[in-house]
Formats: C-alpha cells, structure tokens, sequence
C-alpha cells in the first residue's frame, strides 16, 4: 500500500494497463514528454516509449478520429481531452461514431476506448474548463460514463474502463487530483463499472452523489449527525449506467433522498436518479425526492465559484428540508 | 496607399495554383495522351476494370429503379464516377481498408461487401453492416469528414502493426470545407501515416456549386495545408485515376506518408433519391458537356481499339450484373426483420448494462408474443 492522491493514482492505473496489454495506447495534447498538463501521465512516455504514449496536434476532433481508426486495427486507446469543456469539438466522434460502432457494424466491430478528461470547479479555471457536462455523454446510448472521487475508486475504476470492450468516458475531477491522499493498492485490481459505493452508512436520509460533491456530502452528513440524523451517503463512480440496486436499496431503508450533483440543475443525471427512485420506490418514500444543483446559469466567472458552486451547506439545507418535510 | 512591403501573397498563390495541372492519360476520344505515364496493367486487368465499370453503372440504374419501386431505402446515384470510384478500388490490395462515404457503396462491394448486404444498407437493416470477417471496409459514413479523421487513425494503426497496407478515403467537394477534412490529412500528415485521401469532386455539393465551397482555384491543393503530396487528377479516365492511387500507395507502404488526390468528376444523376432535382440548380448544357467525358466512353474506345472489347463482351457484363443484382435483392427480401431484441445485443460487446438488460426482458416478452 502506498499513500496516493488521486492524480497519482490515475497515473499508476495508466502505467498497470500499458505494461499489461501492449495494444494500450495513450495520447493527447501534451500527455508524452510534458507527462500531462497536470502530470497524470508523469514518466509514462520514458517508460514505454513514443509508440504507445505520444503527443497529437491540437485538434479534438482529430484526437477522436485518431481512436476509432486505432480501435479498428485492435488497439486499445486511452486518449485524452485536455478539458472536458473541450468535447463540443469531438462530440462527433464520441456520441455519433464511437458510441454507435458496435450497434451500426452489427456487433462485427467494437470500440475498447477510454477517454479520460478533467473537468470541474473550485479552481479558479478560465472559461470552458470546469463546466460539468457529463449529461451530455450519459444520454448516449453506448457510452459508459465515470466518475471517481477517490484515489481507491480512480485506480480501480480507471483499469475497469481500459479493460471494458466498450468506449468509456472517465471524467476526473481537477479539485480532486491533488487535494487528498489516500491508501492504494500498488499492485491491479478492479471496481467493477456501474456500481455505486455506499460511502457512509445512515438510516435517516440518503444522499446520492458523484464527484466532488460526495465529499461535500460526506462534510454535511458528519455535520447532520451532530444535530441527531444518521445520513447515508452513496457515491454513484459510474453515472452512466446507474446503480439502481444499491440506490434503491438505500431508499427503501431510510425512506428519504436527495441527491446532489455540481452541474446546474437542467443538466447533470440528478433528475434521472429522481425519476428511477419515483419509479421504483415512490410507497417507500416519506418526502419528494430533492436535488442540489447549481443554478441553469452559464458555469461561473472564476471570481463567483464560491458564490454559484453547491457546497455541503447547500447539501445540508436540503436535506433538512426533506428530514423535516 | 503605397505598398509598404515588396511581398506578393497573390503572386505566391498564382504560383501554387498553377502547379496543379489536370492528370490525365486517357483523354475523351479514348486515346492515350500521357504514355509515360501508363500503369502497368495486363490485358486481363484492363478488361476486368472495365468489366466492373460497366456493372457498377447497371447497379446504379438498376439501384435507381429499385429506389423507385420502393424495393431500396437510401441511395445516392454513382454514375459518371466509375473511374473516380472503382479504377482507385481496383490499385488497393485485399489488405487495405476502406473508409467510404455515402456514395461510395461500389468500392465496397468491390472490395468484399456482398451485393445483398449493400441492398440491405440502402434500406436500413443492421444485416447490411455486418461486414465479413478479413473484408477491410466500414459501412458508408453519413457524417461527411467522419471518415476523413477515422482513416488518419486506420492508417496510424497498420503503420503501428507494421503493416504494408494501406488505409483509403473518399469524400466530395462540398466535404472539403469540413474542419474533420482538414483534420484528417493534418494528422496523417504530421504522423506519416499511410492514408489515400480522396475527394471527389463531381462538382456539386446537392445544389452548391463547388464554387461556393472555397475561394481555392483547386481542392487539390487544399493538400498543401496539410503538408501532403497533393494530385488533381480526370477523374473520367480510369487509368489516371488508377495510376494516381497505386502511387500513393507504393509511396504509403515504403513509410512515404499519406497523399491528397482530387479527381474531377461528374454524377450525372441527382444527389440522393430523396426527392432532389437537378433540373433545379444544373443546365442540360452542363450536363451533356460532362457526358462527352463518360469514363466508359472513353475507356471503351481505348479497348476497342486494342481489340480487348467487344458490343458482345459488354453484354455479357451487363446480363450478368442485372442476374446478381436480381439475385441479391431476392436474398436481402429473405433476410428476417429486425427485432428491438437483437438491435440491444449489438450495443455492446460483452454484458449489457443494467437498463438495457432490465428493457431487454420486456422486448423478449413482446417480441414472444
């Protein structure tokens, strides 16, 4: 075991599957000898060499192209985005081909990509590069989408996306990369995709989140229990497909949900994991299921993150509102 | 105002521009203007180009009459580009991939896609995608330029397995103002890749003019951005085209990187079946000036002349297409109809995921019905 952050632990997972499969490839716009614009493929290129880890021109679309050609002859790329703000340039490739190869060849061809982006706020970024926009991949029919907020489930997660046969969008939050350690594994090992992770345990509410925000929940159900409420918190890892099973397990015991997402409230999944507990458990439930989201604004000049980005006490004054419903 | 400068960007650019001279070998009458330039083909290739030429211009009108029957789906009119599409098919090897666009369902059936399976695309069964196994093509890629990217990576792929084979494109004139097309030869360009890029120009884009597309006196010199050899080619005369692609080719497999090729061309029918009428952007003089340039006109002649072509053989070519086309359209009507089941097994390879497979067991029971 090793003391990891998260930014760390990306780059382990990349270098555990580049040394396990050589059809594992990685590429992007500074990602070879610069070793990423946040380090998360640091060393890679000198270990492995030009041929499996190299730099592109500065073009996403082109990036996107670039893996599903390589898919084609029996690669596995692992390209990256440098910000997820960026995808409006590569929706093509990602929503309307690499999402579609299986189903439009009839199953003759697949797509084993992953691609990793950073994307999230908190940091004081310039425009376009913290915008949540996993919506925008999870209404993809095809696509699995990945979200991790630890360095454990970033490691696993990360060597679970490479492995999967289908294309895998695996979106790492920029607040997170640095901001804690964790213990993780040196040596592989899996967290299967789709599955959620009951992060803290509770009988009272549950929480639903994802990203940074399973943090801030974590921060208001420790707060909530002073004042007397056992709080469940569920961290989703994947978003796209959901966990129903462990969301709804969660539900049917404590009777009461919210669930807390950054993006703005029109966007994010929040309002999918509404409809599947309405669908699924509304008898079980003792309030309305409720959302905390930023507000349906354009994402925030850096100066107003503080003011616009949901925090654990936007979480906590929510989940009062359904404890006392 | 006085110039301030003793640059000459117009004169930089007139330069360029009349570097791209039109390729050609076989000129309208059937002759051979460019002797040096021969491709070395045998008596049995040429005639079995030719051959293939004269089906794939059955196949369109027999495609066309189909459409109209209600018997095909989807179909976008080939003829007048049999040199253009099937001489560039005809220089590649079984290895090789093709990416195709729309319009370009001859190269690859030519290359191993069945006829059924073609007749199946055009109406919309997932049957008419499923290429077989070691036939190197994608189905048609309806996002004009998707292709163009798609090929960058193909070809950086065979270059990485060491492969001598190449990776092989099409699209139109009015795909050249994509950001994809740029893209696409800018990478494979700056990783020397080995990619044919090919656009066809048959002058229109639906209704726009080719003029509307770009300032750029040529699309082949759109190459020159991307730092690639760059040919403008008849793309009416088969053994230009050919000579071009098998070219770039050798120039691809020895590790030369990709090549820019635009051929000149016309389609004489409308852009799609879907209700376009060229009658509206297109005179009847335009059209009769192109139909002099018919790539078999002139690649008749020249076998005639060479007593490898006669009124007899092209019947025999012509029975024969009109038999398989028959034959295929009955196999594609015998192909059993889609079920939602079997369009969920083909989303992913390996288990589905939860919500697919809880909608799975709901269509089996309808489907059970």
């Amino acid at each position: 075991m090793a003391q990891m952050t998260m930014i760390q632990a990306i780059t382990d997972a990349l270098r555990t599957e580049l040394k396990n499969d050589e059809n594992v490839l990685v590429f992007g716009e500074d990602v070879g000898v610069n070793g990423g614009v946040f380090r998360a493929t640091d060393g890679l290129q000198k270990e492995f060499g030009v041929d499996r880890v190299f730099d592109t021109p500065l073009a996403e679309s082109g990036i996107g192209g670039l893996a599903i050609g390589l898919s084609l002859t029996g690669f596995r790329p692992v390209p990256e985005i440098q910000f997820f703000g960026f995808v409006f340039e590569v929706m093509d490739s990602i929503s309307g081909q690499l999402a579609r190869m299986s189903y439009r060849s009839g199953g003759v061809y697949n797509a084993p990509v992953t691609i990793r982006s950073p994307f999230g706020g908190g940091v004081h970024t310039p425009e376009m590069h913290s915008d949540s926009l996993e919506s925008l991949m999870t209404a993809q029919p095809g696509l699995t989408v990945v979200v991790p907020s630890t360095p454990y489930d970033a490691k696993g997660l990360l060597i679970s996306s490479i492995r999967d046969d289908n294309p895998v969008i695996f979106l790492e939050h920029l607040k997170l990369y640095r901001s804690f350690r964790e213990e993780v594994p040196e040596e592989e090992y899996t967290i299967p995709l789709g599955k959620a992770d009951v992060k803290r345990e509770g009988k009272d509410l549950t929480i639903i989140a994802y990203g940074l925000m399973v943090h801030e929940s974590l921060k208001a159900a420790e707060e909530l229990e002073k004042e007397g409420h056992a709080v469940e918190v569920i961290d989703l890892r994947t978003i796209q497909p959901l966990d129903i099973e462990t969301i709804i397990a969660s539900v049917k015991k404590t009777g009461r949900a919210i669930v807390v997402q950054e993006a703005q409230k029109q966007a994010g999944i929040a309002a999918n994991v509404v409809a599947e507990i309405t669908e699924r458990a509304i008898l079980h439930l003792e309030a309305p299921v409720l959302r905390v989201a930023a507000p349906d604004t354009v994402y925030p000049f850096p100066q107003a993150e503080s003011v616009w980005l949901p925090n654990f006490k936007d979480v906590m004054e929510t989940a009062k509102k359904v404890l006392e419903f | 105002m006085a110039n301030t400068t003793n640059l000459d960007p117009t004169k930089t650019l007139h330069e360029i521009e009349e570097k791209f001279e039109m390729f050609q070998i076989l000129n309208e009458e059937g002759k051979i203007v460019n002797e040096a330039a021969m491709p070395d083909l045998t008596d049995d290739e040429l005639v079995e180009l030719m051959s293939r030429m004269v089906y794939t211009r059955i196949l369109d009108q027999r495609s066309i009459s189909l459409n109209r029957q209600g018997r095909l789906g989807f179909y976008a009119p080939t003829a007048g580009q049999e040199a253009s599409q099937l001489a560039s098919q005809f220089a590649l090897e079984k290895a090789d991939w093709i990416l195709p666009g729309y319009r370009d369902v001859p190269q690859i059936v030519w290359h191993g896609l069945p006829l059924e399976k073609a007749f199946l695309f055009s109406r919309g069964h997932f049957v008419g995608n499923q290429v077989p196994e070691g036939v190197n093509v994608l189905a048609p890629q309806i996002i004009i330029g998707a292709q163009y990217i798609q090929t960058a990576g193909v070809a950086l792929g065979l270059q990485k397995r060491g492969e001598k084979a190449v990776a092989v494109t099409y699209t139109g004139d009015g795909g050249s103002s994509q950001g994809d097309f740029y893209e696409g030869i800018n990478f494979a360009g700056a990783f020397k890749s080995p990619a044919i890029f090919i656009v066809q120009n048959n002058q229109f884009a639906i209704s726009t003019p080719r003029e509307l597309q770009t300032a750029a006196k040529t699309i082949a010199q759109k190459g020159i951005a991307a730092g690639l050899p760059s040919v403008l080619v008849d793309g009416m005369d088969a053994l230009a085209v050919y000579a071009v692609t098998k070219q770039a080719r050798e120039r691809a497999i020895n590790g030369e990187g990709p090549t820019f090729i635009e051929t000149m061309c016309y389609r004489y029918g409308p852009h799609t079946m879907a209700g376009d009428d060229p009658t509206r952007y297109r005179t009847s003089d335009i059209d009769s000036e192109w139909a002099k340039k018919d790539p078999l006109v002139r690649f008749r002649k020249f076998l005639e002349d060479k007593g490898l072509w006669t009124e007899e053989k092209e019947n025999e070519v012509i029975e024969r297409a009109k038999e398989e086309i028959k034959v295929a359209i009955k196999k594609a009507d015998a192909t059993p109809k889609q079920k939602v089941t079997e369009l969920m097994d083909n989303m992913y390879k390996g288990d589905m995921p939860f919500n697919l497979k809880e909608q799975y067991e709901i269509y089996k029971e309808k489907e059970s019905k």
